[in-house]
């Protein structure tokens, strides 16, 4: 049966980059990058899990069908996360002249603004 | 025509010959074989979506308690959680391997791949009992014995909803893979696969792939938040 048979050399290339990236994202989690830290360990996570779908998953060998499908996962992810982020990272942003609640603390409006911080939450950094 | 494809065009006595693994509706191995691969990634589409809305309701609740967030990641064990990646992406690499050995039609190296990536995965359940002991002994597991210092205890208990809701939903994903490889090693032992057909190996090892993928995020997003005390 036709299909890619990838050197072992391959995946044991794939399998240090994977060991190094690990060790790279617990590394840095421990320098204070102040609000970089986030980005850093995520863009480390996505490459990890693309290099483990390209090659251990044979994403990159497969048809054009297999790779549109792969995409429609993240394509769909991405809508999912960003449409809602957008949406509650922006409440509170530009409701009243000058100020910006911080993301999540609720819209706020002139009449309401006294009692719009929910019970226990936390002051706004 | 190989010996299998012989017997099984004799026993339908019709002259058709085709391998005994091919279904009637598909027309060769490879659009079988095709079929399947898609069929196996189109379920991981809707794993993504199922893990997604856990993701995304972490996100929400991350931004809005950022310090509780920090607090209740301290509190994992990153020598634990950074070991278990390990474990985890080693297990990967002996899929890979095992997926391998059935398309060059290494029956015995087959077997042993997959036996050695169970039990890899049972590592890794064996370790996060450990910390689930942990989080017990505790209170930190959220409900009516919830208990935690300080002001941000509220919070503090989603971040801990959230971790045994994402970690438990893997964990689970771990423990369907482990039955399903022992399957697959079975009909690999009974050599079941060859070069020409070896579809259930590598559409297993997709799943385990994906369930690997999964912990990748999940190992910064539980364990590695503000480790450089950014707030504190």
């Amino acid at each position: 049966m036709a299909g890619h048979i990838s050197p072992k050399s391959t995946y044991y290339a794939i399998f240090a980059a994977l060991m190094v990236g690990t060790a790279v994202t617990v590394a840095v989690a421990f320098v204070n990058l102040g609000p970089f830290n986030f980005p850093v360990a995520i863009g480390i996570a996505i490459t990890k899990a693309t290099l483990v779908i390209l090659f251990f998953m044979h994403a990159k060998y497969s048809s054009q069908l297999t790779k549109l499908f792969v995409g429609m996962a993240f394509f769909f992810l991405i809508i999912l996360l960003g449409l809602s982020l957008t949406d509650y990272m922006s409440r509170g942003m530009q409701t009243y002249p000058g100020g910006s609640g911080g993301a999540g603390y609720g819209v706020r409006t002139e009449a309401s603004s006294e009692a719009a911080a929910p019970e226990g939450a936390e002051p706004a950094h | 025509m190989s010996d299998a494809a012989a017997a099984h065009a004799g026993a339908h006595g019709s002259g058709h010959a085709h391998h005994p693994a091919q279904q009637h509706h598909f027309d060769s191995l490879e659009q079988q074989h095709e079929a399947a691969t898609l069929g196996m990634w189109l379920f991981l589409v809707t794993e993504v979506l199922f893990f997604g809305g856990l993701f995304l309701a972490y996100m929400l609740y991350r931004v809005w308690y950022p310090a509780a967030w920090a607090e209740g990641s301290n509190e994992l064990d990153v020598q634990l959680g950074a070991i278990n990646t390990a474990v985890l992406i080693a297990s990967s690499l002996t899929m890979a391997l095992a997926v391998r050995g059935a398309q060059t039609g290494l029956r015995r190296a087959t077997v042993n791949w997959l036996l050695l990536t169970m039990v890899l995965g049972l590592t890794f359940l064996v370790i996060k009992y450990f910390e689930y002991y942990e989080k017990f002994e505790h209170h930190h597991v959220p409900g009516p014995n919830f208990v935690f210092e300080g002001t941000n205890a509220g919070p503090v208990q989603i971040y801990f909803s959230l971790y045994f809701l994402m970690t438990g939903l893997h964990a689970t994903h771990m423990l369907i893979g482990f039955v399903l490889l022992s399957v697959i090693a079975w009909m690999a032992h009974k050599g079941r696969f060859s070069p020409e057909w070896y579809t259930p190996v590598e559409i297993s090892g997709l799943y385990w792939h994906f369930v690997d993928i999964v912990w990748i995020f999940l190992f910064p997003l539980l364990y590695l938040v503000d480790r450089a005390h950014h707030f504190a």
